[in-house]
């Protein structure tokens, strides 16, 4: 009985199945195969666009910590990603966000719009990564210096305040600025806006300044020259819980004007948070993070 | 052993064949023989003119409560941020336990090819749960698109009523032929290709997370279902329905069927989202006086609601003898 009728609204009336399909059944019985058919073509062909954004390109984005991908290919993370958005419940900052349909495979999958709020680690144990079902943002990973999000790259140089020698005073991305950072020296434990927090700078360090990674170094020198810190020193020496390079540097760039300027130099250690980008008070950010590296694609170089 | 059969052969969308004589009991026989030209249409239609009196929706509105109640959990565990109930219904954490999807889950393990132990935990949480609640209890009970669906299937309905649309059915195999597609392009691409346009997971993250273009998407299977076919993505398409379909299998929750009683009117039928599981209540469908319906069954309560015979009811199997 290949196709049998299933009219759920009409009694079936045979009594016995033997009994040969009326002409009338035997063509409902072709129509309902031939919907089938096309109701297969149909759903599995929309389902299947969703490659097209894929194949273009279009679903590179800055990723969270650990995400399972190389600078260039994203399918191990698309594949084994749930998007049951986890990660973006746990985040502090809420720099997490899911995509939308126009990402084709990619909808449902975590990203972070670093000029919108950036990753800055304030969660201290990549609280994503902990939340990860999957490991589609993989648990090889224990400190933020591990990470692998891209890589800071002053886009702009002309832009660059430092780099014309000019300093910074007032919010660094104006007043109704919506991003959090967390400012340690303010509150250990609790993000807060960026537009809370004025600064008034000589010349502009605020990419250097706010580097996660520089922060943590900072303190790592700090509690070894202090001698105090045992805890930290520990940590130090078992895991690199204390960033083994430097991110990023402002260092004195001359051309020959008489103006000091100041050069913000990406370094080995630059994990692509993003950071930089969202704190940079030029706009656009004169810093941005390129998805197409990473501090290891870098090193080999 | 012929409830295993029947279930699966239904589950992938095959009809089960009506019983011959030898293969039902003696009594069921002798209810159906005591039947003949006792039910006169008046007395049908009396019976049921007076349960439609007292008509009260009562399991519709349990599971339209228990729906509302669990998607809203999920809502309010992450704007209040308390950690009740963390993720979405295709990933979750529920008081710090892992639970996955069964057939997100099963799409990750076809593209990714690898599967950590968290998501294995998640995984057999979430089997144990509904083996033990009737594995398509998910579809009724808990799927947000089931309800948009059942409020879009009111509006058919009222359409075909008014002869301004016909619906439109298709061959019912041809879910297994897309649950077989889905889990090919999975397996083959690496891709979840699946999740891309499964409605259950894009409503649970636009609750949670907040309205997309992919809402879009939804509601252009609602239109379809309204004004082509009826109720067709669970119908038809949907491969959830499948995977849980086959974890109700062994389910003890089930909806009962008695024939004594039973007028084979069929109101049941016209009610149900998965009719061919209520084909044992045509008249001589039946194996046994009390015979369980099948798993694809959602076990949804609309046929318990509609019965103006009290013929159907929810059984949990070696639950009910205790509980009485």
């Amino acid at each position: 009985m290949k196709g049998n009728i299933e009219m759920s609204e009409k009694k079936p009336a045979n009594k016995r199945q033997k009994r040969p399909l009326t002409p009338k059944r035997k063509q409902q019985s072709r129509r309902e195969f031939l919907r089938a058919t096309a109701l297969t073509a149909g759903v599995v062909g929309v389902s299947l666009l969703g490659f097209v954004p894929v194949m273009r390109g279009n679903t590179l984005r800055l990723r969270p910590p650990g995400a399972l991908k190389t600078p260039e290919d994203e399918q191990q993370f698309f594949a084994s990603c749930i998007k049951c958005g986890q990660c973006v419940q746990v985040c502090p900052v809420e720099a997490i966000e899911l995509a939308d349909l126009p990402d084709g495979f990619g909808i449902g999958l975590p990203y972070i719009d670093a000029r919108e709020q950036a990753c800055d680690f304030s969660c201290d144990g990549l609280q994503c990564v902990l939340a990860c079902p999957t490991g589609a943002l993989t648990h090889d990973l224990d400190y933020p210096a591990d990470t692998r999000m891209g890589f800071a790259r002053l886009a702009r140089p002309k832009a660059c305040l430092a780099m014309q020698g000019k300093g910074f005073k007032g919010q660094a991305r104006g007043a109704d600025y919506k991003g959090l950072l967390r400012y340690e020296e303010i509150d250990r434990w609790t993000p807060i806006p960026v537009s809370e927090h004025p600064y008034d700078l000589e010349i502009c360090d605020l990419c250097v300044r706010q580097c996660p990674i520089e922060i943590r170094i900072t303190q790592c020198e700090a509690a070894a020259s202090e001698k105090q810190q045992q805890v930290a020193r520990v940590a130090q020496q078992v895991g690199n819980e204390c960033p083994p390079k430097h991110a990023i540097t402002l260092e004195p760039e001359d051309l020959g004007d008489g103006i000091a300027r100041m050069k913000p130099i990406v370094q080995e250690g630059c994990v692509g948070c993003g950071v930089c980008e969202m704190i940079c008070p030029v706009e656009s950010a004169a810093i941005v993070v390129d998805l197409d590296e990473n501090a290891d694609t870098v090193k080999g170089a | 052993m012929r409830y295993i059969r029947d279930s699966l052969a239904q589950v992938f969308g095959y009809k089960t064949p009506r019983p011959g004589k030898d293969q039902q009991s003696a009594e069921v026989r002798a209810i159906y023989e005591g039947k003949k030209g006792k039910l006169s249409k008046a007395d049908v239609e009396a019976v049921r003119r007076e349960h439609k009196g007292t008509f009260l929706n009562k399991w519709q509105k349990r599971r339209w409560a228990t729906l509302i109640l669990v998607n809203l959990l999920f809502v309010i565990s992450f704007y209040f941020d308390v950690q009740l109930v963390e993720g979405s219904l295709t990933g979750a954490r529920v008081i710090g336990f892992h639970f996955a999807d069964l057939n997100s889950a099963l799409q990750i393990a076809l593209a990714y090819k690898h599967i950590v132990l968290n998501l294995v935990i998640g995984m057999v949480t979430v089997f144990v749960m509904w083996l033990l609640l009737g594995g398509r209890t998910f579809c009724s009970w808990v799927c947000p698109y089931h309800l948009l669906s059942e409020w879009a299937e009111y509006l058919h309905l009222w359409l075909v009523k008014k002869k301004l649309i016909k619906n439109h059915t298709f061959s019912r195999k041809v879910r297994t032929v897309l649950y077989v597609i889905f889990a090919l392009l999975a397996l083959l691409t690496g891709y979840t290709v699946f999740e891309t346009i499964s409605p259950t997971g894009i409503l649970s993250r636009a609750l949670i997370y907040g309205p997309g273009i992919a809402l879009v998407w939804v509601g252009l299977l609602l239109l379809f279902e309204i004004f082509y076919s009826r109720r067709a993505w669970c119908r038809y398409v949907c491969p959830i329905g499948v995977t849980y379909g086959m974890v109700g299998v062994l389910s003890p929750v089930r909806v009962k069927y008695n024939a004594e009683a039973c007028h084979h009117e069929g109101d049941c039928r016209k009610a149900c989202l998965v009719p061919h599981v209520l084909d044992l209540t045509i008249r001589g469908g039946a194996v046994d006086v009390n015979q369980d319906v099948a798993a694809d069954c959602t076990r949804c309560g609309m046929c318990v609601d509609v019965c103006p015979t009290d013929s159907l009811t929810y059984e949990v199997k070696g639950l009910s003898k205790m509980l009485k």
